[in-house]
């Protein structure tokens, strides 16, 4: 089953992202999931799309934005997304979570003035909405390498900081931890995160490989750290098994991602309940 | 450490303060020795939290100096001396799935700095403190599945792991039941004698730490009493009516007792 996604060297890309993006995605869920940001990334993802929209777009005018990848507008458009967020949550203080749907609803409604003027909707888009496993290139395979190993370096020389910041952010600044800069630098981190994800998950369901598996190892985990290796193995479940019935069955792997995120999520429910009684 | 040689812990001198137009700290005056265990009682809005914060360092001084452990607040920096406890540390949030053993070692984190980790013997701290609160069977459980006296036991383990000289704590009892609240406050005393940890706990219920605490300042915007607990019982009641403005008596709990009274008037009104 899965060895034919080593005879094709588009397979073997579309597997290596898939299994980085499985990584990538539930680990920096967990920060979002326990500082309770989770919906950020549906906004982020929408904001993403308008990027990637408006490269599409451009692309039809300008050859140098045909050939170029549209991850990296897709990319842009979530740094400055997230740093909007950040600027709207510091704007309604009592009501933080408004940011969130402002974000979204602008993600959507620019992006959709972009599909259209580009001509509306067609199957490259339509891709880059459900995810795709034969769409993924070598140029998006070697972005997500990067991220994937700038994150981690980051998570290991911060983990501490960030771990202390989502617990009690009063006490962690009391004790001379810097919120603002390393606040900054997760935001940036989530926005890429987001916008490399969307290859294989989809724009649509990027939110769900980001909460569902972190949600499923809540009902698990002892402790912070087990959670991440929760995350991170049903994450990898879904996306292993989303890329295998997305190129078998021919469907795309975001749903399939999120069915089998879901099955885990509730067979996580179950067992915790039954492990309680 | 370069620090002049002193008795007290904190001097604090001249100090005021006002939020705007509203003064909260008005001239106080308060030395507290090293070894000490003082109540810090005061009615709500009486500028306790305030005060608090002016020695965390958290309030700039508009007038007045602090002195910690001999050196002015201005130049102090080995927070890690001082361990803080709030009263918000019951309410953070209280699904986190961080154990016990890792919400303790936060306490480190400070101290150790950016880019660097825990070592062993950061880990056998960890483990000790836990075990000075008397917790270590819970080292592995989510804090969330603990109790509130559990919990509020775990933030003490993570004030004093990073080994301070001076535990403050804001009315750490809030929302913790009657039968822990006497062993916490036992679990306080043993901190006091056996590790010489000078402790300030904030509370309005005096009554309830007469037997633990060695010191009793009472502060209502100005200092109305400080002294140690037997000079405190025997003006208590004349001071605590000129601090609450009308006749109250301070009733020292009985610890069979299970509800919990604190400052009546004479007419018998709960003057909470």
């Amino acid at each position: 089953m899965i060895s034919v996604f080593f005879q094709y060297d588009f397979l073997t890309y579309s597997l290596y992202t898939g299994l980085m993006i499985g990584f990538l995605a539930p680990f920096i869920g967990v920060f979002l999931v326990v500082r309770r940001l989770s919906l950020i990334s549906d906004a982020l993802s929408h904001i993403t799309l308008s990027g990637v929209a408006f490269s599409l777009l451009l692309g039809r005018y300008y050859p140098f934005f045909a050939g170029l990848n549209p991850i990296y507008m897709g990319m842009a458009f979530s740094v400055s997304g997230a740093l909007f967020i950040d600027r709207l949550r510091n704007v309604y203080q009592y009501y933080k979570e408004l940011a969130i749907p402002i974000i979204l609803s602008a993600g959507i409604g620019i992006g959709v003035v972009f599909i259209s003027l580009a001509n509306g909707f067609n199957n490259d888009l339509f891709q880059y909405l459900f995810g795709s496993v034969v769409a993924i290139r070598q140029s998006d395979f070697q972005i997500v390498s990067i991220i994937t190993i700038v994150v981690l370096l980051l998570f290991i020389l911060f983990y501490k900081e960030w771990f202390y910041l989502s617990f009690d952010e009063e006490q962690a600044v009391v004790s001379g931890i810097p919120r603002k800069p390393l606040h900054f630098l997760f935001m940036i981190i989530v926005a890429l995160v987001i916008a490399v994800s969307m290859r294989v998950v989809g724009i649509l369901l990027v939110s769900s490989l980001m909460t569902l598996p972190v949600a499923a190892a809540l009902r698990l985990a002892k402790g912070f750290k087990q959670m991440f290796i929760y995350a991170v193995i049903f994450g990898e479940i879904s996306v292993i098994f989303g890329l295998i019935s997305a190129f078998h069955l021919d469907t795309a792997p975001g749903g399939t991602i999120v069915i089998i995120n879901i099955l885990i999520l509730l067979f996580a429910i179950l067992f915790s309940k039954y492990r309680r009684a | 450490m370069g620090e002049k040689k002193t008795p007290y812990a904190i001097e604090i001198d001249h100090v005021f303060f006002s939020y705007g137009q509203r003064d909260v700290l008005q001239d106080i005056h308060l030395k507290i020795s090293e070894g000490s265990f003082l109540a810090l009682v005061g009615p709500n809005g009486s500028g306790k939290s305030t005060l608090i914060k002016c020695i965390l360092g958290l309030l700039t001084l508009q007038k007045g100096s602090i002195k910690l452990f001999g050196q002015s607040i201005k130049k102090f920096h080995e927070w890690n001396q001082i361990g803080f406890v709030s009263q918000k540390a019951n309410s953070f949030n209280s699904g986190f799935p961080a154990t016990v053993f890792e919400v303790v070692s936060m306490g480190l984190y400070g101290k150790i700095g950016l880019f660097r980790f825990l070592t062993k013997r950061h880990k056998e701290k960890v483990k000790e403190a836990i075990k000075q609160v008397g917790m270590e069977e819970y080292m592995n459980q989510n804090i969330g599945e603990l109790s509130g006296g559990q919990q509020q036991r775990v933030f003490i383990a993570r004030a004093l792991v990073s080994e301070p000289r001076l535990l403050i704590l804001d009315e750490p009892t809030v929302g913790v039941d009657a039968k822990s609240v006497q062993n916490f406050y036992n679990m306080l005393r043993k901190l006091n004698t056996e590790k010489k940890i000078t402790l300030i706990l904030v509370t309005h219920d005096v009554g309830a730490v007469t037997e633990y605490i060695t010191d009793v300042a009472c502060l209502n915007k100005c200092l109305h009493f400080h002294g140690d607990t037997h000079e405190f019982e025997e003006k208590q009641d004349e001071m605590m009516s000129t601090m609450y403005g009308h006749d109250v008596r301070v009733i020292t709990h009985n610890h069979d007792h299970d509800h919990h009274d604190h400052f009546h008037d004479h007419d018998g009104s709960d003057l909470r």
